[in-house]
């Protein structure tokens, strides 16, 4: 058995090229019907997300199948000649640590978010759902789910910010605690104070408060975000009930100077207030931060908290490679244990042929027996067989050094005559049938 | 045999403070639950070696330093295990199991009360005066603990450290500062029940409410830190940074009254005159 896996993704194929391609998979549900049309591929899954799109098939005939699945890509002979340099191909070890890093999402564009995971999943589901799944590329999909839980966990992927909304809400907690509850006022409606409030409405905030200078447009958000329209002259009143402040207007001049503030925190009996201004020019007095129970950050402070969310990022994604290393020589090893059942099964085989020939024979010789004294009989032979076997079995089963293995399962074969055995296989088994199958 | 527990409870404040540091500097979960087991482990044999001495004496163990010591540390530790049961500041036991630790070593180190005390401590009020005003005092020490980490991590937040050392471990100021008003308002109205409870006695031994001793002048200092920072809170909304340095300052105050005032100066309220006769 081997594993292929064969796609492209941000990092070898162009944003064009990635396009056409999801547009030429429109459907992946169709696609994987397709895909299972070739006799090549015992099992497979496909997934595709905005940065990659990726076949992972279990076969017996890997170079087969490997020409299948770049015809199956290079349907389109727009796309033929860029896909050439594009497409990678997999096997076996690269093809298992491949999926572990994208499930993790070491390989994604933006390292350790979290969607991915999710888009693996519902591939799975829809591989599942086809059929086009099995032993292997189940227990190596649920493997990768477990991997990239494990990267969560153990290493710090996913904590940092990495985004300027994500810092705005990072550093609000450093202040808060939680951010449930907390009352939000926006100063100017443009998009980025949208995205924020996009980013502040998953943390449960209580009231969210629009004041922009063209109301309109103020309350057309407000309404997308169940929230009050206010104008800017209302500012000062508003300052007493909001705990976050959001600025990114495009006014010239300072909004709230550092005086009006240190007015309303006195009427605010200090209640702690976090100021955000990511307007350029800046709409608030720097000097605001001077005073106590206020906090006051500009774009470039946000910048500085997401460059070091990607450095903190980047050192745990190599904790995560690590892991990822592992967990894929752990899941080979299990690969290389299934090599082992075809030989059992021959040898198990062997057996009840030679039990039920025996059985024949001496059931001949005895004459009329009772039923019960047959049936006593059988469950003599099968079991010293059975007994005879088990050491053998439990011989093939225990873990192997994936160097071993190939040795060892040539000695099994040889002791016990199994590959001669199937080319007389046929012989025997065309005399059998003239005579009583064994049961 | 009081010794051999306090050795107990000792090793456990030392595992203790170990678990909590390693949870400060690699943020484990696992390793602040131990911490607080093995803190609560040692608090047994503290409890124990407590009432041993108590029996042997025959009084309530204050009347030295390191008799006292031991006392407020077993104020302290049940204290931070308490706040870490209903408010987990975990960060907290960075610095209050090592505290823990320490005040024991100082206890061991110190000599122990033997021989006859002044009768004036024979006296069941007196260790309600005690009581009170050790746990009074043990959650005050929490509240220091808290103002340190506060000023710390506003200190990480004004300047824009992002990513630095403390920002990244120390809680949220909001979380640092409620910590800094409950410490408050447990630990003041304990205090200043000791404090009655202290003065009742002395009208009942001594003739007197207050006397103005150099102990008695210094707890008022403090008492009277605290209760303008309680009051400020309550009234106008003192919060954040300067609740924090109030609660530094009175708990410096305290700390004076409880060492300096017994060491440096003499009065009733000091240790020596407890073993000598009057």
């Amino acid at each position: 058995m081997n594993l292929l896996l064969v796609g492209v993704n941000h990092k070898t194929a162009p944003v064009a090229l990635r396009e056409k391609l999801a547009s030429f998979i429109p459907d992946p549900e169709e696609a994987c019907r397709a895909l299972k049309t070739y006799p090549e591929l015992s099992e497979l899954i496909l997934y595709s997300t905005c940065n990659r799109v990726e076949v992972l098939c279990v076969t017996a005939v890997a170079e087969e199948a490997e020409t299948r699945l770049k015809a199956f890509f290079a349907r389109d002979e727009e796309i033929a000649g860029a896909l050439e340099e594009s497409l990678y191909i997999h096997r076996d070890l690269d093809a298992v640590q491949h999926l572990f890093r994208v499930a993790a999402s070491l390989d994604s564009m933006v390292v350790g978010e979290p969607q991915v995971l999710g888009q693996i999943k519902e591939a799975y589901r829809q591989a599942t759902s086809q059929n086009a799944s099995g032993p292997i590329l189940n227990r190596l999909l649920h493997k990768s789910f477990s991997v990239a839980k494990r990267v969560r966990r153990e290493t710090g992927i996913g904590d940092a910010a990495v985004s300027v909304s994500y810092a705005a809400v990072s550093l609000g907690k450093k202040i808060f605690g939680s951010l449930a509850g907390k009352n939000v006022l926006l100063l100017g409606a443009g998009e980025m104070a949208e995205l924020a409030l996009e980013h502040l409405r998953g943390q449960r905030v209580a009231q969210v408060v629009i004041a922009n200078r063209t109301l309109e447009r103020g309350v057309r958000l407000a309404e997308r975000f169940r929230g009050e329209a206010v104008s800017l002259e209302e500012l000062e009143a508003q300052l007493l009930s909001a705990d976050i402040l959001i600025s990114s207007t495009g006014s010239p001049e300072y909004l709230l100077t550092r005086d009006q503030v240190k007015a309303a925190m006195r009427r605010r009996k200090q209640r702690p207030l976090f100021l955000i201004d990511i307007a350029v020019p800046r709409d608030l007095d720097p000097g605001i931060n001077d005073l106590d129970n206020v906090y006051l950050y500009n774009i470039d402070d946000l910048q500085e908290v997401v460059a070091q969310g990607w450095e903190h990022r980047h050192q745990e994604a190599a904790k995560a490679e690590r892991l990822v290393a592992a967990e894929t020589l752990k899941f080979l090893e299990w690969l290389e244990t299934l090599e082992v059942f075809p030989t059992i099964i021959d040898l198990k085989e062997k057996a009840d042929r030679i039990c039920g020939a025996e059985l024949d024979k001496t059931l001949k010789q005895l004459g009329p027996l009772t039923e019960e004294q047959r049936q006593a009989l059988e469950v003599l032979t099968h079991s010293i067989a059975q007994k005879l076997l088990h050491d053998p079995i439990i011989f093939l089963k225990r873990n192997h050094h994936p160097k071993k293995i190939q040795k060892d399962l040539d000695l099994v074969r040889r002791l016990f005559n199994l590959d001669l055995d199937r080319q007389e296989d046929a012989k025997i088994l065309v005399e059998k049938k003239s005579s009583k199958p064994p049961e | 045999m009081a010794d051999v527990l306090l050795y107990l409870s000792l090793m456990a404040y030392f595992g203790g403070t170990a678990l909590w540091l390693g949870f400060f500097l690699a943020q484990r979960e696992g390793l602040c639950r131990a911490g607080a087991w093995v803190m609560g482990l040692g608090l047994i044999p503290h409890t124990l070696a407590l009432c041993l001495r108590a029996w042997n004496y025959g009084h309530f163990p204050a009347a030295t330093l390191g008799d006292t010591l031991l006392v407020l540390d077993w104020a302290l530790v049940a204290a931070f295990l308490f706040l870490n049961w209903r408010f987990p500041i975990k960060v907290l036991g960075a610095l209050a199991a090592p505290l823990a630790a320490l005040m024991i070593c100082g206890a061991l180190i110190l000599p122990p009360g033997r021989g006859p005390v002044s009768p004036l401590l024979n006296s069941l009020w007196l260790a309600v005066h005690i009581i009170l005003a050790l746990l009074g005092y043990a959650a005050l020490t929490l509240a220091f603990l808290g103002g340190i980490f506060y000023l710390v991590q506003e200190r990480q937040l004004k300047g824009k450290k992002f990513g630095s050392f403390f920002y990244r471990r120390l809680p949220s100021l909001e979380q640092l500062d409620a910590l800094n008003y409950w410490c408050l308002t447990i630990g003041f109205p304990l205090f200043t029940l000791g404090i009655i409870a202290g003065s009742l006695y002395a009208q009942h031994a001594l003739g007197r409410f207050w006397s103005w001793d150099p102990k008695e002048v210094l707890t008022l200092i403090a008492w009277l830190i605290y209760a303008v920072l309680l009051h400020e809170r309550l009234t106008v909304g003192w919060r954040g940074r300067r609740a924090a340095l109030l609660a530094i300052c009175g708990f410096l105050v305290l700390v004076i009254t409880f060492l300096g005032a017994n060491l440096w100066f003499s009065s009733y309220h000091s240790f020596e005159s407890f073993t000598r006769q009057p």
